[in-house]
């Protein structure tokens, strides 16, 4: 689980995050929703230690990310996954070493497991033809399918998402879409995905936190969104615009 | 106060690049393409550029001694003072000062232009979020790998211009082979070695870290990360002039 407690962020004189108070429970999609300029991928990179939050606190179970030691911090990290917008793929590795690059790094496997694993994670964001080829020669949804394959090499407990559907069309959104639900469901972790992509919001939308001009204006299930917008005039506009 | 913020920026930032690599092997592997990309692949550049001016500063040297219209009459010089100039001034500048200009050019904008791309696709928030320091990862290889081939670089670059002066002598005729040997031995001191060395391994040092410092804090898309080679070069050719400057004064 992960807690924020009245997280404020500055960028020089601006209030990028104010007082934002949010929980985000495991074993299902948790969704920041907003419109762009929000505060959306400030919070998230604060929450993956990207930002340092000017004051509050976020808690992944019991620990103060950012009251941690270095090593602690480091310690922490290795139990998030993140799926960057733009992927973030190694663009000098291939999409094999892209996901087996953590297990090298902090995995005590021999190669032989390595290669398991990384057939394994491959395998389940169906991408068993694509090992030697490097990031400059797959598709924008193959890319957003190794960044998840690379997220979950490891044993991840926290994977977060920031716009995964972000350049991709409507059908391989929905892909991926479903492959995040899936890993969701299948590790039980804390996933956190940041869109403003209101038909991921429908399908794999379970709990739900609304940003608007760097405050929460609104925390809660899919279900009772609509009778939220109801009384949320901020969240009506957004949802309306987004459909 | 900009200059002292950078300045400041520069020594946290290097206390990050030297901190305890998290995988050996990794940073193994890393450190031997490193010093491939930087040693290896210069070695073309750096022989072709110290055989030519070794020959040019000879064929010069010989040039102004012996022309009429210089303060002395070139009778009062023996022809061997052509190999001290050029034997001399190779270790001490030219081979360390040129050869790191060139590579300032070369490997500065390389590296800078890498990590800067790497910074604006968020491969180095890649590694933060995996709990990897991003700043070690991808510096303390480079700068390494910097420090330790190019004053072997260096060295190189020092006999191919005392050969390419001897060459030149021999080809133009403007003195003998003998004549030339004689004028670098007769003033070859072990010192100016030494000289040789402590200027291409601080000139190393600039070169790399300054490099990825600036690669490093590149921000917006491409256009940024070609401004951040363009800067990279600049400000590592005036460090390497002024510790030029200051190496030459404490030791000489």
């Amino acid at each position: 689980m992960i807690t924020l407690q009245n997280v404020n962020k500055f960028f020089g004189e601006k209030h990028v995050l104010q007082d934002i108070n949010a929980t985000f429970q495991p074993g299902i999609c948790n969704l920041i929703i907003g419109a762009s300029g929000g505060g959306k991928s400030v919070m998230v990179k604060c929450m993956v230690g990207l930002e340092e939050p000017t004051s509050g606190s976020i808690l992944f179970g019991e620990q103060d990310f950012h009251r941690l030691e270095y090593e602690g911090k480091k310690e922490l990290r290795k139990e998030i996954g993140m799926l960057f917008q733009g992927t973030a793929l190694f663009d000098s590795l291939t999409v094999e070493q892209n996901v087996e690059f953590p297990l090298l790094m902090f995995g005590n496997m021999s190669k032989a497991e390595r290669k398991e694993r990384v057939a394994y994670c491959l395998n389940r964001v169906n991408l068993n033809h694509a090992y030697g080829k490097f990031p400059s020669e797959i598709s924008g949804g193959m890319k957003k399918r190794v960044g998840i394959a690379r997220a979950i090499a490891l044993k991840i407990k926290y994977l977060f998402c920031d716009e995964p559907n972000s350049g991709l069309d409507p059908l391989t959104s929905r892909v991926i879409d479903q492959l995040l639900y899936e890993i969701t469901k299948e590790y039980n972790i804390t996933t956190i995905i940041n869109s403003h992509d209101m038909k991921t919001v429908l399908d794999i939308g379970e709990h739900i936190v609304f940003v608007h001009q760097g405050q929460k204006w609104w925390e809660g299930s899919k279900e009772d969104m609509e009778d939220a917008k109801i009384s949320n005039a901020e969240l009506r506009a957004f949802i309306e615009a987004s459909m | 106060m900009k200059i002292f913020s950078e300045v400041g920026r520069y020594v946290l930032f290097m206390r990050y690049v030297v901190r305890r690599p998290e995988r050996w092997y990794m940073f193994w592997q890393n450190l031997m393409r490193e010093m491939n990309l930087i040693g290896v692949d210069s070695l073309v550049i750096v022989m072709l550029i110290a055989i030519f001016t070794g020959a040019v500063t000879t064929v010069q040297t010989a040039s102004q001694l012996t022309s009429d219209t210089g303060v002395l009459p070139p009778s009062l010089f023996p022809m061997s003072v052509v190999g001290s100039v050029v034997g001399s001034s190779s270790i001490l500048e030219l081979a360390p000062t040129i050869t790191c200009l060139v590579l300032a050019g070369k490997v500065g904008a390389n590296i800078a232009s890498e990590i800067g791309n790497q910074r604006i696709s968020e491969q180095l928030d890649a590694y933060e979020v995996m709990g990897i320091n991003s700043a070690g990862f991808v510096g303390l290889p480079k700068i390494l790998a910097g420090v330790i081939m190019i004053p072997c670089l260096v060295v190189i670059s020092n006999f191919l211009l005392i050969y390419g002066g001897l060459w030149a002598a021999k080809f133009t005729g403007a003195l003998t082979a003998d004549e030339y040997v004689s004028g670098v031995r007769s003033t070859f001191m072990p010192l100016y070695v030494q000289i040789m060395l402590v200027k291409a391994t601080i000139f190393a040092f600039l070169i790399t870290s300054l490099s990825v410092f600036q690669g490093f804090y590149t921000s917006g898309g491409a256009l940024e990360v070609g401004e951040a080679g363009t800067k990279a070069v600049t400000k590592i050719c005036v460090f390497i002039l002024f510790f030029d400057l200051i190496i030459a004064k404490m030791f000489l």
